[in-house]
């Protein structure tokens, strides 16, 4: 199974901007199945973006957030080469991370 | 009286004149390369700062404002899970040991541009989606949906390896590869549903407008793109899909996928973008 996130991030030497792609259902728990039976909700409740042992972006999720969610933001530092770490927590307690160099 | 007839003939005229770059609905003989020409030029009359290739965009090319949304878009598009999927899934062996790649010439790969194809043997057209669950079955494994997931993923994999290549669909000198284009034609112009709409009442008539929150997209290059993410279904929809909600959204009562009719409209509908380059697997919003 490859892994659930994708991400790519980039230096321009004083700010790496980091874009993210996500693939995770999100059910809110508000949505039926084609029987009429409630999903019951399923999503990403934290997700963060570590760099050199700190985290620099963390989002408190919940069920309003979409189907494979895509996040962009940038933060100051971070060098060509150098690791990011990336990971999140669903409500049923899953989790998948991966790391991703920065170009 | 004459006067009357007079106005008429002059509001025919006129109604004439503002239509001349329609698509004839009922040549006497039908014409298919003039078909597609006049079909083309249409579109590039109508939105004169495009490129006839910038027509496989769909919506994104219609608006500057979505133009931008796009480009964003594309540097992480929303398909690429699918393409992946479909990637591995082409790759991956049946169960007899044969794979999708001995089903198609080319072992299937850069071929998307040929499908849909008119079979003389079988007297039908052959769209891509079918040869897929055709290939599927001879090998003794079960058809997939047509309308996503599995079949969106294969689709995505082998439009990908199509790109940019023209829209190539031949008509062969069979009397019945020209009646499936043309029933493929009449589909696309017959107005059906509760509001009465044919296909080419959004995607002729109003591309570039606004029907609610959504820009129309152009029929000229429509298929190229397919399947597509979009943002409204939350997932990839194949070209069974895509024909049947739009039938759906217009209150008609939709086709079973793969139906005769469907796979006709197919084969019209990507004859007379013949030339315009692949551009699937596509987002759209």
């Amino acid at each position: 199974m490859a892994s659930t996130i994708r991400v790519r991030a980039t230096s321009s030497g004083e700010t790496t901007e980091v874009q993210a792609l996500i693939q995770h259902p999100m059910d809110s728990g508000y949505v039926k199945d084609a029987r009429g039976e409630l999903i019951p909700p399923h999503f990403i409740q934290q997700l963060t973006f570590e760099y050199d042992g700190k985290s620099v972006f963390v989002a408190d999720w919940g069920p309003a957030v979409s189907k494979d969610p895509y996040v962009k933001f940038s933060f100051k530092g971070g060098k060509k080469g150098d690791d990011l770490k990336i990971g999140w927590i669903d409500n049923k307690g899953a989790s998948d991370t991966t790391t991703a160099k920065i170009q | 009286m004459r006067s009357a007839i007079h106005f008429a003939s002059a509001a025919l005229a006129l109604a004439v004149l503002a239509f001349a770059a329609v698509p004839p609905v009922a040549a006497d003989a039908p014409d298919p390369v003039a078909d597609a020409k006049a079909f083309q030029k249409y579109f590039a009359q109508k939105f004169p700062k495009l490129k006839l290739q910038d027509f496989v965009n769909g919506p994104y090319s219609m608006n500057e404002d979505m133009h931008r949304q796009w480009e964003e878009k594309e540097q992480f598009p929303p398909y690429e899970f699918s393409l992946d999927m479909g990637k591995e899934m082409f790759s991956k062996p049946f169960k007899n040991g044969k794979s999708y790649a001995d089903c198609f010439p080319n072992q299937g790969i850069g071929i998307r541009q040929n499908y849909p194809y008119f079979d003389e043997k079988e007297g039908k057209v052959v769209t891509l989606e079918l040869a897929l669950n055709r290939c599927r079955e001879t090998n003794g494994e079960a058809p997939f949906s047509y309308v996503k997931d599995e079949m969106a993923a294969l689709t995505a994999y082998m439009a990908f390896t199509s790109r940019g290549k023209p829209f190539d669909i031949k008509i062969p000198a069979d009397p019945r590869a020209l009646e499936a284009y043309q029933n493929g034609k009449r589909y696309f112009y017959t107005r059906r549903g509760q509001l009465n709409f044919s296909c080419a009442t959004c995607h002729v008539q109003s591309p570039g407008e606004r029907i609610r929150a959504e820009v129309l997209a152009p029929a000229l290059g429509i298929l190229n793109a397919m399947p597509i993410y979009r943002s409204e279904w939350s997932g990839m929809g194949t070209i069974s899909r895509r024909f049947a909600t739009c039938n759906s959204q217009i209150r008609g009562v939709p086709l079973n996928p793969q139906d005769d009719e469907y796979r006709d409209l197919e084969y019209y509908l990507s004859y007379v973008s013949n030339g315009l380059p692949i551009s699937g697997p596509g987002a759209r919003p």
